[in-house]
């Protein structure tokens, strides 16, 4: 196997692999859901394929030396995703396709532009560190922000609708980076004084909490913080301090924000036996009919998936009746995986999550192959940053943790979401190039 | 700093792993609890993609429930309907979308959606998964006969009460029939389902349709409780069936007069000298009262429990829809078995806080009929693959060994001069040898009485026992209005009975 000597011949040779993948899955759901699907689907998983293909092609010629994993199990994760959103609802995969072109020339612009030396961003730090709070705050803006499900984390522009927080994050990862490559050493003295941008961002990540009313976001812009920090200066007592701080701002939060302490208690009693208030009617119910019912049924659709799923487009998630009614609300975004889970079964989940595994590991490898503090910092917080992400979703879906609405990477509906992995991506396959170059 | 990343990329590579175990937990260890609860739209929906198995009545022909195919947000999807419009409708229950299953269609789920773990089945439904089509349940052939069924519900209509006949030989069950009933076409929308709670009733207080009375009316058995004590009484040889006895009209108990029926003329009856077999033939309850302080509450109850009393029917409907017969506390609405509270001259007779159901009655009549042994009663005959192989068939077994055939032959006897000669002879059938008890029992209300007849025949090789009871009955006897019944129902099912 000569040809498959090269990373990139072998990236090439993994992608095929995921375009039949691709095309064996829309194929099992038109033939599953015939009276809905043409065989004009399996155009999707054929655009899909060249998609990726320019891709590789952009990467053959801009990071010839990255690792060749990362993106085809990208492709495998998006691929899952799209073909997921289209059986929920055709008009929707569309609309993501056109997201994943935008994202993958971004991915192009990125590699190309940063090619020769990625680490040009140290010195623009502060404009990223700006970036990422102003990010943050958009949705706090009149006119254009607007509150959904409870959290206010949309901005419309025109016909847009976008999450800014999902740049937010991949910015705040930039500037980290940047900023804990010079000031690592000072820190780890932990002089008092040095503490001081620690509680800043700490602060600033309560804030967001506070401000978004929004759970997942602020736990994952912390998370981050303290990991990176953690890698940076060595000391665990930052990242306990750091966690006790997170724990004593969660209490507060839960004791005055109405929106977190619901989300909570959803959490900890999802069933009730007798009727209790319900803030939504006013009324007495149930609160498995009530607050907890999204989660509730999505455990219940989990749950149905058994061993080995009902199969692709066989599931069930529209109560017939007149009208039919959305077993679960946000099905695609917030809510793909228990639709995944029951399509495809304990197996199938297992193996998506063993990919988000494979991709954690191939980035954290990116990550300590890499020679200079920066690019160590930068990959591994990238890397770290895609794994909490799907921790956050995944465990609140499935009641480890209070459920916050957030994307699960490459896979949830969603073109901010979709796009700002896909700058995760080029930037560890940046890198990665960087570090097998040397 | 490549310790720390290794760190942090085992800590990351743990919370994804800390996923696949929470998804593990949910989709082997706690789906069964979730696909069980009530309010799980999944399951429900995901059976109505299942087509149903038919019900058929006994004669494998006639069909109690099917389904309509309808077309749903791009499902096929497979809805429940009753050809009889209310056929034993609490005993074939019904399996809606919007309010779950009750009766045989929820009890016999597994087998009506083809998930039970028969090898045949599991066979035939992964084919029928592999190949796209949809799962067919299988059948079920009930021993529940039309006619007599039909002839039930119409003799009980504009009474509230209930029916049971079975084959003291097999269990199987001919007749179980509840009145009021309803139509279980119109459970499904919620003005029918209303309609059918708001439903007039002949009993005022009574509960709804949806109850089977015959499986959980619980009432109070009056005479035909005598039965059990008689049993008692000659199982124990504390008396035999020449032992006599004096009625003077009444029964002394802690120094108060409790008095026999009342005469027309409003003086109690008074038989004088009396055997064992005239005592019971005129259900003399003076006699009874002393025969049962003889015997001693403990005798009486631990016989009830051999004929089944204190545990439900193991009959194939859902649990919680079979009552246990017993002495209840009315307040706690709960059984208690302690003889020391029990005034057993009263339980002799069938009053006292013993409640029983039709169903237990009809056993009690069986037992007597089958030497004294209680059958299984069963409804579904066998279970048939969608493609008409049987997949089940429902063998005989037995439940309950109620007393000795001696002590059963001494109470055919009785039961039989009951009707020759004594209170049940309304039920007279000619050219066959019935037997049979009346019940007549007090409900607190003046006049007002519970109405009982439990019966088998032919007396000399029993294919039918069982047990008619009416509520609310003003002046009602049960010899004068349930016996009648219990005739026609006999007719129906023997072969060779004339119809006159």
């Amino acid at each position: 196997m000569a040809a498959l000597t090269t990373p990139r011949n072998r990236e090439l040779f993994y992608l095929a692999v995921v375009g039949i993948l691709t095309a064996v899955g829309f194929a099992s759901v038109y033939i599953a859901r015939r009276s809905l699907v043409s065989w004009d689907s399996l155009g999707y998983a054929v655009f899909f394929f060249a998609l990726y293909v320019a891709a590789h092609l952009v990467a053959r010629r801009a990071v010839p030396n990255a690792d060749p994993y990362l993106l085809p199990m990208a492709g495998l994760l998006t691929a899952v995703g799209v073909t997921e959103i289209y059986r929920l609802g055709p008009s929707d995969a569309f609309k993501q396709g056109l997201w994943i072109v935008i994202g993958v020339v971004l991915f192009a612009i990125a590699l190309l532009g940063l090619r020769r030396d990625y680490r040009v961003l140290e010195q623009y730090k502060y404009l990223f560190g700006v970036g990422a709070i102003v990010l943050l705050f958009l949705p706090r803006l009149p006119v254009i922000g607007e509150t959904v499900n409870g959290a206010r984390l949309w901005v419309h522009a025109g016909p847009l609708q976008l999450q800014p927080g999902e740049f937010a994050k991949v910015a705040l990862i930039v500037f980290l980076a940047a900023y804990l490559r010079e000031k690592r050493e000072v820190l780890a003295q932990g002089r008092p004084k040095d503490v001081g941008p620690l509680l800043v961002i700490w602060g600033g990540c309560m804030l967001v909490l506070v401000e978004t009313n929004d759970l997942g976001s602020g736990l994952l812009y912390f998370g981050i913080f303290l990991a990176m920090l953690y890698i940076a200066t060595a000391r665990l007592s930052f990242v306990l301090v750091g966690i006790a701080l997170f724990l004593a701002g969660g209490v507060v939060a839960y004791e005055k924000i109405a929106h977190v302490h619901e989300r909570v208690t959803i959490w900890i009693h999802p069933w009730t036996a007798h009727k209790v208030f319900c803030p939504q009617t006013g009324g007495l119910a149930l609160r498995q009919d009530c607050e907890s019912y999204q989660l509730v049924r999505s455990l219940y659709s989990i749950a149905s998936g058994g061993f080995g799923g009902s199969g692709l487009g066989k599931g069930t998630f529209l109560i017939p009746g007149k009208p039919p009614v959305q077993l679960i609300p946000y099905v695609n975004t917030d809510f793909i995986y228990s639709a995944l889970a029951q399509e495809l079964g304990l197996i199938g989940a297992a193996a998506l999550l063993l990919v988000f595994m494979l991709f954690v590991a191939r980035g954290m490898k990116v990550a300590l192959q890499a020679d200079d503090g920066f690019s160590k910092l930068l990959a591994a917080g990238l890397t770290f940053g895609f794994a909490l992400q799907t921790f956050i979703i995944v465990g609140g879906v499935l009641r480890i943790i209070p459920l916050t609405g957030i994307t699960l990477p490459f896979v949830s509906y969603g073109g901010s979401s979709i796009v700002a992995n896909f700058l995760l991506l080029a930037g560890l396959l940046l890198v990665s190039h960087r570090a097998n170059s040397s | 700093m490549n310790k720390q990343i290794s760190r942090i990329s085992l800590f990351a590579l743990l919370l994804l792993a800390a996923l696949i175990v929470a998804t593990t937990y949910w989709q082997a260890w706690a789906a069964p609890g979730l696909a069980a609860r009530q309010d799980n739209a999944i399951e429900r929906v995901a059976q109505f993609e299942i087509k149903r198995g038919r019900i058929y009545a006994s004669d494998g022909k006639t069909v109690l429930a099917t389904n309509v195919r309808r077309k749903s947000a791009g499902q096929t999807l497979y809805f429940r309907h009753y050809p009889t419009n209310g056929f034993a409708s609490q005993v074939i229950g019904y399996s809606t979308q919007g309010r779950s299953r009750a009766g045989l269609e929820r009890s016999e789920n597994a087998y009506l959606t083809a998930s039970n773990a028969n090898l045949g089945t599991i066979w035939e439904r992964l084919s029928d998964r592999l190949r796209g089509a949809t799962v067919t349940g299988n059948d079920l052939v009930l021993n529940l006969k039309v006619g007599a069924e039909r002839l039930a519900e119409s003799a009980l209509k504009g009474n509230c009460g209930a029916a049971v006949v079975l084959n003291p030989k097999t269990g199987a069950v001919y007749v179980m029939a509840s009145s009021p009933t309803y139509n279980p076409n119109l459970i499904e929308s919620d003005k029918g389902f209303a309609s059918i709670l708001k439903a007039p009733s002949a009993c005022p207080g009574s509960s709804s349709a949806l109850l089977d009375r015959a499986t959980q009316g619980l009432y109070t058995p009056g005479s035909t409780f005598k039965t059990v004590t008689a049993a008692a009484a000659l199982d124990d040889h504390v008396f035999g069936p020449d032992s006599s006895f004096y009625d003077p009209g009444y029964c002394t108990e802690y120094g108060q007069r409790i008095s026999n029926a009342l005469n027309p003329d409003q003086t109690a009856e008074s038989y004088g000298n009396v055997n064992f077999l005239e005592a019971y033939e005129h259900s003399i309850n003076a006699v009874f009262c002393n025969i049962g302080k003889t015997l001693g509450a403990k005798r009486i109850l631990d016989k009830a429990k051999q004929f089944g009393f204190y545990s439900k029917p193991p009959i194939e409907l859902p649990s919680n829809e079979v009552a246990p017969s017993g002495l209840y506390n009315f307040a706690k609405h709960a059984l208690y078995d302690d003889p020391k509270l029990v005034d057993p001259g009263r339980l002799a007779f069938g009053q006292e806080h013993l409640l029983v159901t039709p169903l237990q009655m009809a056993l009690v009549a069986a037992a007597v009929a089958n030497h004294g042994t209680i059958m299984v009663p069963r409804l579904v005959k066998e279970v048939r693959s969608h493609g008409g192989s049987v997949v089940t068939k429902t063998k005989p077994h037995v439940w309950k060994h109620a007393m000795t055939p001696r002590t059963a032959g001494i109470l055919s006897t009785f039961m039989q001069a009951v009707v020759t000669g004594g209170t049940g002879t309304q039920a007279q059938i000619p050219g066959i040898k019935v037997a049979g008890k009346t019940g007549t029992a007090e409900t607190g209300k003046p006049h007002v009485y519970t109405a009982w007849f439990i019966f088998f025949a032919p007396a000399d090789n029993p294919q039918v026992a069982g047990a008619v009871v009416l509520e609310n009955q003003l002046n009602g006897f049960g010899g004068a209005v349930a016996a009648p019944i219990a005739k026609q129902l006999m007719q129906a099912i023997l072969p060779g009975a004339s119809k006159h």
